[in-house]
């Protein structure tokens, strides 16, 4: 007869809510240290006004250039102000401009893309040529002028940091969009009946999402790096607005002998808040390739 | 005659993160000088993991080969460290790939890539590998050899690409080829044309063929003799007429039923309703593979054995195994 | 060949058109000119003078005028007049560019020294310990601001050597040659070599996955063989043509870095003149930007297309 051991049928491992997050530590450990610090960054923020222990725009003539102490925990600038709370509250700011500005930016560069990609013709011309021109300026040249022209103000720097993105969004959208309306389903799409703005809105968007917020969040470092550039060449977010950039210039060459927390401490936030929203789109685009998927 | 190549109890898995898959469980076949051994089987049968598994290219992370030897000319392959089973690489054992555009390098002339391997195994100087490179172009009939070989992967046709990848493996005169499906990514008529030169070649050299093919046609012009391959596992050898003409394992047979025949639209030689036929259902997961016959869910003639016991390979007649309790 | 490089040329010409008149619009679409400015801050009053100053300047002429002027003069080599020092606008850019052309190309060297070995052994040991520090590493290069970098740097000098480097248009020693430019062009470089590491690092990646990397090892070469000869070779073609982009990542880097250690080159010059709406100054140094990204992208697609023999070579 047959033997007494039978070999038990072998089961696909099916993996747990538990199992998928210990899998994300697992693989993607750099991305979710990233994602904490960007969380750690925006409840800052959210919540400066409980989480900083003094008041970011009060001076104090006694405590100017003070050291890091207790009661001044990184210390204080030339005008006796507690560059922790400044820090703390300059969050709120870089963030605000640096998500404001990619959203802006990004939402304006996806329309203009998937308009690219299906108007076409003179439309679509057009659109590459002055994508061109924009860039073949530098990042912060552009963003430089445009303030300067504008003015410098929280909304114009928003502005001057959203604009240069638009071209590089909507190339990327727009070749994403006119590779996607080659495919079958859309094909197949077009052979039921529907109407090309149902297919352009149900098909093919949804299908040009995970690029776009890879390529936001790939962005967002570069924002928050340009509008600290702008605040520190004096032509951006303007007083009373805390932002780590400004903090910067305004300390720079005079304390850099005499008190240097004032340049590392800003200076180390910024780092750090790039440094986690680069982490975390490395780690989205890393998991959205498809082609990495096992 | 003896064997050239003798692979025994070849296993092969990898570590993936939905469980083990097992691409190849205890695969063994044999092939004398000058003989070709034709693996068939479907896409994802495990035919091309064992390919690599001979030439030790599996990617080691997620893979590994957990028992069996592969000896070629005496020498176990999976006991030799990696620098010694380097210079076994291209002087005794080769290998050509399925699709030849991508499988050379773009950025270097088809001279220098045959070059390489000879002043690598050889140990000559850069004329006499230039003159051999040439050569080896012409043994495979290229045209303008000595032009050809100063020019680019993307100037040549898919069929000259094929047989400049055949000059390559060869240069070094090894004595097994395994081919990966090398006429798949090519026209008919070329296809012809390649088994032929392969053919040739081995005459002249004594090359020992592992051909690994999904096409029967292919099996039946080349091979002498057929290994069948399904879910990882060999099911079936025999010399190719034989199994030709009284396959005796349900997959084989369905395989040769579902080749359309010429006429049977007109009605010649087959009665005039008869359906091309299929074998119903699809390949098991590798990693979810049912305790008794791999083919159970699919096979017409399975019982209640063939559930839960996995036959193994058995004589059904000289010369000829098949795994199947019912055949 | 010839047709492309006309196509090209042809099109380098409209696309710096273009970015005369986006620049051109750009600085005048705030009310408020550099009429208003100079003068306010001179503490004049008197209407008429303004009269004069601004029909001197040329500003009551309608815009596109103004702007024919402009465009007319520059492609007879007159760039105009400063608003601020009245000097020829030549004569003020002309001495700083060589001293951002050195840093620039200082900065470049150095990126590419680095990044590329970098990049190669973070591919070859993918998701190895060094890999990770090598990722680690980079990406808080390009994390940094590198303004902040320039000004830690001088913290560094500061502390060590007790004084701040400042800028000597003939440097006397070799220390001090090293000190004015290697030091500030390390720092815009660590920036773009950051950039250069992480692109060779996935290019390489890609790469290694390619068909022909198996049949390499397939042949019995050696591991260096595959990767240098075979894998690098084709990886490197991606990085050429990124060069091209980086050049204009390296221009931001360069405004701040030189307004940090206080070098007198073209690119601070630009902050500067914007600051002050000296608009002659201003338009012509954003052009002259533009035209050194659109030129230097030109050759570097000029060299790919000699390098990559499948463009090289195509039938």
């Amino acid at each position: 007869m047959s033997s007494t051991t039978a070999a038990a049928q072998e089961r696909p491992i099916e993996p747990s809510f538990l199992n998928n997050v210990g899998y994300l530590c697992r693989r993607y450990p750099l991305g979710v240290a990233g994602s904490i610090i960007m969380v750690a960054f925006v409840l800052c923020a959210i919540f400066a006004n409980y989480v900083a222990p003094l008041d970011p725009f009060s001076t104090n003539a006694k405590a100017s250039l003070a050291k890091p102490s207790d009661t001044h925990l990184l210390g204080a600038d030339m005008m006796g102000r507690d560059v922790l709370s400044r820090i703390i509250h300059g969050a709120r700011i870089s963030l605000a401009v640096a998500m404001g500005a990619t959203i802006l930016g990004s939402g304006i560069g996806a329309a203009v893309g998937l308009a690219c990609g299906y108007l076409g013709g003179w439309f679509d011309l057009l659109v590459q040529r002055v994508s061109e021109v924009m860039q073949s300026l530098p990042l912060l040249v552009m963003a430089l002028v445009i303030t300067a022209s504008l003015g410098p103000s929280l909304r114009n720097t928003i502005i001057a940091i959203a604009i240069p993105l638009i071209p590089t969004v909507a190339r990327v959208i727009r070749s994403n969009v006119l590779s996607l309306r080659e495919m079958p389903f859309v094909e197949a799409a077009k052979a039921t009946g529907m109407s090309e703005f149902r297919i352009a809105v149900v098909h093919v968007l949804p299908n040009t999402l995970a690029p776009l917020i890879v390529l936001a969040t790939a962005q967002l470092g570069s924002t928050i790096l340009t509008e600290a550039s702008l605040s520190f060449l004096g032509l951006g977010v303007p007083e009373p607005y805390p932002s780590w950039g400004r903090m910067l210039s305004e300390s720079a060459a005079e304390y850099v002998r005499t008190a240097p927390w004032l340049v590392i401490f800003p200076g180390l936030a910024i780092s750090l808040v790039v440094f986690g929203s680069n982490l975390m789109g490395d780690a989205l685009r890393d998991a959205l390739d498809p082609r990495q998927r096992d | 005659m003896a064997p050239v190549l003798e692979v025994s109890g070849l296993s092969t898995v990898f570590h993936t993160r939905r469980g083990l898959v097992r691409a190849v469980q205890d695969v063994s076949f044999t092939v004398n000088a000058g003989e070709t051994l034709a693996i068939v089987g479907e896409s994802g049968c495990g035919k091309t993991i064992t390919a690599l598994s001979l030439m030790r290219l599996v990617p080691i992370p997620p893979g590994e080969i957990t028992a069996g030897s592969v000896k070629v000319d005496g020498t176990d392959l999976l006991k030799l460290s990696d620098a010694e089973m380097r210079q076994m690489r291209g002087s005794k054992i080769a290998m050509i790939f399925q699709e030849p555009m991508t499988a050379l390098n773009p950025l270097l002339t088809i001279g220098n890539q045959i070059e390489e391997m000879v002043l690598l195994h050889d140990k000559c100087s850069r004329e006499v590998a230039r003159k051999r490179a040439v050569e080896m172009l012409h043994h495979v009939r290229i045209p303008e050899p000595e032009r050809r070989s100063r020019e680019y992967p993307h100037q040549l046709s898919g069929g000259m690409r094929q047989r400049a990848m055949i000059a390559m493996a060869l240069a070094c005169r090894p004595k097994v080829l395994v081919a990966d499906e090398p006429t798949t990514a090519l026209d008919v008529t070329i296809q012809a044309q390649i088994l032929d030169l392969i053919g040739d070649l081995q005459r002249e050299f004594g090359t020992a063929v592992v051909l690994i093919t999904h096409d029967l046609g292919v099996v039946a012009e080349t091979a002498k003799r057929v290994v069948v391959m399904y879910a990882g596992r060999k099911v079936e050898e025999a010399p190719v007429e034989e199994i030709f003409g009284r396959p005796y394992h349900p997959y084989m047979q369905g395989l040769m039923n579902s080749i359309p025949r010429v006429g049977s639209a007109r009605g010649l030689d087959v009665a005039p309703d008869e359906r091309l036929q299929e074998i119903s259902g699809i390949v098991p997961a590798l990693n979810a593979l049912p305790p008794g016959c791999s083919f159970e869910p699919r096979c017409s003639r399975a019982d209640a054995r063939c559930k839960t016991e996995r036959p193994e390979l058995a004589t059904k007649a000289p010369d000829h195994i098949a795994a199947c309790w019912n055949a | 060949m010839l047709t492309y490089l006309i196509r090209r040329l042809l099109l380098m010409i409209v696309t710096l058109f273009g970015v005369s008149i986006v620049i051109f619009c750009l600085l005048r679409i705030v009310p408020g000119n550099i009429a208003d400015i100079l003068f306010d801050s001179a503490g004049l009053i008197d209407p008429a003078e303004k009269a004069k100053i601004v029909a001197d300047l040329g500003l009551d002429l309608p815009l596109h005028e103004q702007y024919a002027q402009w465009i007319g003069g520059l492609l007879r080599g007159d760039l105009g007049y400063s608003y601020v020092s009245e000097k020829p606008v030549i004569d003020e850019i002309a001495p700083r560019i060589p001293i951002t052309a050195k840093l620039a190309v200082l900065a470049l060297i150095f990126s590419v020294i680095a990044g590329v070995p970098l990049g190669v052994i973070s591919a070859v040991r993918q998701n190895s310990v060094l890999d990770y520090m090598l990722r680690v590493t980079s990406l808080s290069g390009l994390s940094m601001p590198s303004f902040w970098l320039g000004l830690l740097i001088l913290m560094a000098f500061v502390h060590y050597l007790g004084t701040i480097p400042i800028y000597d248009r003939n440097p006397a020693t070799w220390g001090a040659w090293f000190t004015m430019l290697a030091v500030p062009a390390a720092a815009v470089g660590f920036r773009s070599s950051a950039l250069i590491m992480r692109l060779t690092r996935s290019s390489m990646l890609e790469v290694l996955r390619q068909d022909f990397v198996r049949t390499a090892r397939s042949k019995g070469l050696p591991e260096g063989s595959v990767t240098y000869k075979h894998a690098l070779r084709n990886a490197v073609l991606p990085v050429v043509t990124t060069i091209g982009i980086e050049v204009a990542f390296l221009f931001g880097g360069l405004i701040v870095t030189e307004t940090v250690f206080n070098i007198p080159g073209v690119a601070r010059f630009l902050v500067e003149a914007i600051r002050w709406r000296d608009y002659p100054m201003v338009q012509n140094l954003v052009m002259f930007t533009a035209t050194i990204v659109v030129v230097v992208n030109l050759i570097v697609d000029l060299i790919y297309m000699v390098v990559d023999p499948r463009i090289r070579y195509s039938e």
